[in-house]
């Protein structure tokens, strides 16, 4: 890839470069949680992809504002009330999941305003924490900066408990990249990878 | 010199214009005539024109100060000037006075050519989208065929939301600053009070006061104290005044005793100096109208389906005239229509005149968002 096209900001985040990848060309977008607005900036740029960020932190709106990005100060907690069904191609979440309080209502309201969610998450299962909380600590590492007090994070998970919200929450996973320093993982993904992206929508229900 | 950052010495102007203008009401004015400032100049392509709408106490005067009273400093000065976050070396800015106004433009207190006599009570009432028809005009006036932006907060916020419906064309980003879809009950009430006030003061007269040498100025200040109540936070009044006294205990009798008092009566003094009432009475219920939802049958999503521009709506935390939540409205109602739409939620303690304040993270708000519109009429 031209080093143009991948901004300093992105080329740091493999996910947002996995995501990037599966969105189409012209598609409607909401990013949560989008931090400085680099993505849709990115996608704006590289694809025509329009859309909205939605961020709470007021360094980071004013950035999006300076990167040219539809931003809402919005608080993700009090829902996607603000926005119709079915009004985006992709709602995107990347590196929050751990961090809401609602995890079911988030993932319902990405699915009702939105035809397709994407999220992206620190593996839990990962090896390295899992050898931690062994030794007998709260993992703390690049992925899980924090210490257990004062953590964001309340909601730690592994690509395994993903996959079973799903399957328990009628969500049917369309895509899945496993990293680990921004390398794919495919063999044993839940002990070996430490960062998931996936791609999901809402399965059809039965008759 | 001036101090950095200002545009320096303002000259008002005035432009008439004689083409008649059908107001809202039904009633026609036949001719006016319109106070505008201007900072900065139109670059060739006539890209760079920015408008600034003022709410109900303000005027055209916007930024800058006159030379023969330098204490004069326009009202969003601290915004506007060069390098500012308007910035008047990239932007040509303009101010103008509403029509139904009292510093300049033809308003009640003006001479009615037919009568010879002032207008007074006869003065009709206009409306938000009377103020812009007649900007428009304006705008016609000085060569300006689209802006690169309207903005104002409060009511001159509510104009640039008309602006983005009524004159889609003309304008390529509406902000809005401090705004609401429409008035509360409570918002009207606050309104009505003040009113009552000034129509009932022995020397309104009906609004027929100018002849007979006086002015309602106890309405006036009355009203002034109302509308100040409520541009300001509890918070901001606790941490300015508190239950301070202006001097060491209880008098026991009417006088001012305590500091948020002496500050309510030397506002309402400053105001009832130099506003009309006639113009009071118009801007609230210009105001009270202003509810572009209505003729949709109150769905704001279908009043703002005409509108094509981009939009920076901002709202201020402690603001309880037009809290966030009415903001929020507005939003959804731009997302509705899939505009481009920018929204920031600022935690400011000044109450509803957090928009006429110098906060940082407002102001870097506003410098961001213009410098990007800068970037987009530099290559058109």
């Amino acid at each position: 890839m031209m080093p143009s096209a991948t901004p300093a900001s992105l080329s740091a985040r493999p996910d947002f470069l996995a995501i990037a990848k599966w969105i189409r060309s012209e598609a409607k977008v909401l990013d949560l949680g989008c931090g400085d607005g680099s993505l849709l900036r990115h996608l704006n740029e590289a694809r025509g992809v329009t859309g909205y960020g939605m961020e709470i932190d007021d360094a980071n709106v004013l950035a999006c504002v300076g990167n040219g990005v539809n931003v809402l100060q919005y608080d993700l907690e009090s829902g996607l009330s603000g926005f119709e069904n079915g009004s985006f191609d992709y709602v995107i979440l990347s590196q929050t999941l751990q961090a809401i309080r609602h995890t079911e209502r988030i993932v319902n309201e990405m699915l009702r305003v939105g035809r397709e969610g994407i999220v992206t998450f620190p593996n839990f299962g990962y090896w390295r924490p899992r050898l931690q909380v062994l030794t007998g600590n709260m993992p703390v590492s690049k992925a899980l900066p924090y210490e257990w007090y004062d953590t964001p994070n309340i909601h730690l998970f592994t690509i395994d408990d993903f996959e079973q919200f799903c399957a328990k929450h009628g969500i049917r996973i369309l895509e899945r990249n496993v990293m680990v320093d921004g390398r794919p993982v495919r063999w044993m993904p839940n002990l070996r990878g430490s960062l998931a992206v996936y791609r999901f929508d809402r399965a059809a229900r039965a008759a | 010199m001036p101090p950095e950052g200002s545009v320096g010495v303002v000259t008002a102007q005035q432009a008439r214009f004689e083409d008649p203008v059908a107001l809202q009401s039904g009633a026609r004015l036949y001719g006016y005539e319109l106070a505008f400032e201007t900072y900065g100049s139109l670059n060739a392509a006539r890209s760079n024109a920015v408008l600034v709408c003022h709410a109900l106490n303000a005027s055209h005067h916007v930024a800058g100060f006159y030379a023969d009273n330098p204490a004069d400093v326009g009202w969003w000065d601290n915004l506007i000037g060069p390098g500012k976050p308007v910035d008047t070396d990239r932007f040509f800015v303009i101010g103008v006075n509403n029509i139904g106004g009292c510093h300049g433009s033809t308003g009640p207190a003006s001479i009615n050519s037919s009568t010879g006599q002032p207008w007074g009570a006869d003065f009709p009432l206009v409306t938000v989208e009377d103020w812009v028809e007649v900007q428009a005009r304006l705008a016609t006036y000085l060569g300006i065929e689209r802006f690169a932006a309207v903005m104002g907060g409060s009511l001159g916020a509510m104009q640039a939301m008309q602006w983005a419906i009524s004159q889609p064309r003309r304008v390529a980003h509406a902000v809005v600053i401090a705004a609401a879809p429409k008035l509360s009950a409570q918002n009207i009430a606050f309104n009505e009070v003040a009113r009552q006030a000034i129509t009932t003061d022995p020397d309104f007269y009906g609004g027929n006061y100018y002849s007979r040498g006086v002015v309602p100025k106890r309405g006036l200040r009355i009203a002034r104290m109302i509308g100040h109540i409520t541009y300001l936070s509890d918070d901001a009044m606790a941490e300015k005044f508190g239950r301070g006294l202006r001097e060491g205990g209880f008098k026991f009798n009417f006088d001012v005793e305590f500091q948020i008092e002496s500050y309510l009566r030397y506002q309402a003094d400053k105001f009832a100096e130099h506003f009309d009432a006639n113009t009071y009475l118009r801007i609230t219920k210009a105001l009270d109208y202003f509810d572009p939802a209505a003729a949709r049958g109150g769905d704001l999503s279908a009043a703002l389906e005409p509108a094509s521009a981009k939009f920076l709506v901002v709202s201020f935390t402690s603001d309880w005239r037009f809290s966030p939540a009415r903001s929020r409205e507005i939003v959804k109602a731009l997302l509705d229509n899939r505009l481009r739409v920018s929204y920031a939620e600022i935690d400011a303690p000044h109450g509803h005149d957090a928009f006429l304040m110098d906060d940082a993270r407002y102001h870097n708000l506003i410098r961001a968002y213009f410098r990007n519109i800068a970037r987009e009429v530099s290559v058109q």
